[in-house]
């Protein structure tokens, strides 16, 4: 739910939690996006780095530089300002091959959500999705807008680790994850591109709020991308939206 | 060749840190860095490096030598049992080690972490704009990983320091006072308001499954009113999350970004360096700080360290054993799981 007014949580003395809602929506994480950016432009002093989550955005600061009362009343002014919900900047097409063994989950996925494993890979390249929030560990990047059926609980105990690439899906969201972790989210299918490379620049693709498509590819696709992505390439395509 | 220090000896859990590897967050990357940064100022600012980096010893302990030249050395933070060619230093000292002298920190009487900066720059390269070295990630500082036996730290423009060794007189290194003091919120509402008063009152045991990511607190599990599922958000160095199981974690410098458990309360700044410092088995208790009080420390600190380190001759000092011991009075036994603090044991989503 969205809240009629912003929440100003303290977390502790040089952390300001603005929190818009309390649930992962689509319109809730794009009020946290669009604060994300202005705040970023305003380049406040004192202001050392913001986090964006998906119904809050932590705003990391030092109050001995800028003081509390003066961050909130700008980010009041900014929030009234870019109530517009922020629309995405850059619309990135993942490729993904859902076949196994690379998609090592998507049989059992599939056989939860009781659909042919062809269907879910079908519904799941249809998707718009839009790049939420990274999270638990470098390049992990949560997208929102999964289709309804394809909400799966999370596993229990978590699993793995996750080949680097995976493509995931669980508690009503899909995941790319950059690195081998493991996790008890189901792996349904696997991207040659990598989103976190320190060899290559920019290190990271995907900005928060993004749009995001995936492109199924083959198995024989798979290798020849991962190839061109080993060598420094990015094979993942980059659309500028105005 | 360039002057280098040679790692002879290194535990578990040894590692390069700067300041932190700030504006990444946002792209799942942990900030990592020093976990008490007062200790680290110090060490910094005694080597003429107040920008620099250092390399954070656990209580693995470290022993280093010179290569191809004299280096300056400042080490501070927990009382560590501090030995230059087996003559043993004040914990928090500054000096120059020559080639072929051997410069070791073991684990003392307190303290879990110390900090050992050169005059000069390590010779590595920036990771997102940062020597910290998170492990997890095998991100930064040396390889992305702890110093091993052997290891070479190559520094560029090293100099000596001291002739002979000095104190380093940090007032901001005295020890704390007892009760780590914490703002409550932003998910206090997650507890009844007597499972926060037990909070506040309990005697808290830090687990021996605390590393730098996390410091987990043994005691009563605080029950939560309805789930332990928030939506997740934003981590701080100091946040303290309560799990389903209600006994509450403490996220220190190798937190991930992001968390989904209720946050009952945060360490204030001024604090975490002593948080920090304690051991496995050791008492933690805590205590309702203001606002206006987490500042005002904040202010009195950063103030502190803003006035500077100074070196005073060991020879005005009355030191023995027993000026170590009155360092600390409190813990005298080393923890034989002392080691268990510097590995990584906290992976969970």
């Amino acid at each position: 739910m969205l809240y009629a007014k912003p929440r100003y949580l303290d977390a502790g003395e040089a952390a300001l939690s603005v929190e818009f809602g309390d649930s992962v929506d689509p319109a809730i994480n794009a009020r946290v996006l669009a604060l994300d950016a202005a705040l970023r432009a305003a380049a406040l002093a004192g202001v050392e780095e913001t986090v964006p989550s998906y119904r809050a955005l932590l705003v990391l600061y030092e109050p001995l530089t800028l003081s509390r009362e003066t961050l909130v009343s700008t980010i009041e002014a900014l929030v009234a300002m870019s109530a517009a919900a922020l629309a995405p900047k850059a619309r990135w097409r993942i490729p993904c091959c859902y076949e196994p063994p690379l998609a090592e989950d998507i049989g059992e996925a599939a056989a939860a959500l009781g659909l042919s494993p062809q269907r879910l890979a079908d519904v799941h390249a249809r998707g718009d999705y839009r790049a939420y929030m990274y999270g638990f560990a470098p390049g992990w990047c949560y997208l929102g807008g999964l289709a309804e059926a394809l909400n799966i609980p999370r596993r229990a105990t978590p699993r793995g680790p996750t080949p680097p690439g995976a493509v995931l899906i669980g508690g009503g969201l899909t995941l790319i994850a950059a690195g081998s972790m493991p996790t008890g989210w189901r792996v349904i299918g696997r991207t040659p591109e990598r989103l976190f490379a320190l060899d290559r620049e920019p290190p990271l693709l995907i900005e928060p709020g993004d749009a995001i498509r995936f492109e199924p590819i083959d198995p024989a696709g798979f290798a020849a991308l991962e190839a061109r992505a080993a060598r420094g390439e990015v094979v993942a395509r980059r659309e500028a939206l105005s | 060749m360039s002057a280098a220090l040679r790692v002879l000896s290194a535990g578990p859990g040894v590692t390069v840190q700067d300041a932190g590897r700030q504006s990444y967050m946002r792209f799942g990357v942990t900030p990592a860095g020093p976990m008490d940064f007062g200790a680290f100022a110090a060490a910094l600012q005694a080597a003429g490096e107040p920008q620099g980096a250092a390399v954070e010893v656990s209580l693995g302990g470290l022993e280093l030598a010179a290569e191809h030249g004299e280096i300056g050395i400042a080490v501070a933070g927990g009382a560590f049992d501090v030995r230059l060619d087996g003559s043993l230093l004040p914990p928090s000292c500054a000096l120059t080690l020559a080639p072929g002298a051997r410069l070791s920190l073991r684990a003392g009487p307190s303290g879990a972490w110390a900090y050992v900066a050169p005059c000069g720059r390590f010779d590595l390269p920036l990771v997102l704009g940062s020597l910290a070295t998170h492990t997890r990630a095998r991100l930064g500082g040396f390889f992305g990983r702890g110093l091993e036996a052997g290891d070479r730290l190559a520094l560029l423009g090293a100099r000596a320091g001291p002739s002979a060794p000095m104190a380093i007189d940090a007032p901001w290194l005295a020890p704390p006072p007892g009760k780590i003091r914490v703002l409550l919120g932003p998910q206090a509402d997650f507890f009844a308001p007597e499972t926060i008063a037990a909070f506040l009152a309990a005697p808290w045991r830090l687990s021996p499954r605390s590393d730098r990511m996390a410091y987990r607190l043994e005691g009563p599990p605080l029950a939560h009113l309805s789930g332990h599922d928030i939506v997740s958000d934003g981590l701080t160095f100091g946040a303290i999350q309560v799990p389903g199981d209600g006994a509450p974690l403490v996220l220190m410098a190798d937190r991930q970004p992001t968390g989904g458990y209720p946050k009952i309360a945060h360490v204030i700044g001024a604090d975490l360096g002593a948080l920090a410092q304690k051991r496995a088995g050791e008492v933690v208790r805590f205590a309702e700080a203001s606002w206006e009080e987490a500042v005002t420390a904040r202010r009195w600190r950063a103030e502190l360290i803003g006035r500077g380190a100074s070196l005073t001759p060991l020879s005005r000092r009355e030191f023995s054993s027993e000026f170590l011991l009155s360092q600390n009075l409190i813990s005298g036994a080393v923890s034989a799981q002392a080691p268990a603090q510097a590995a990584g044991q906290n992976d969970c989503d």
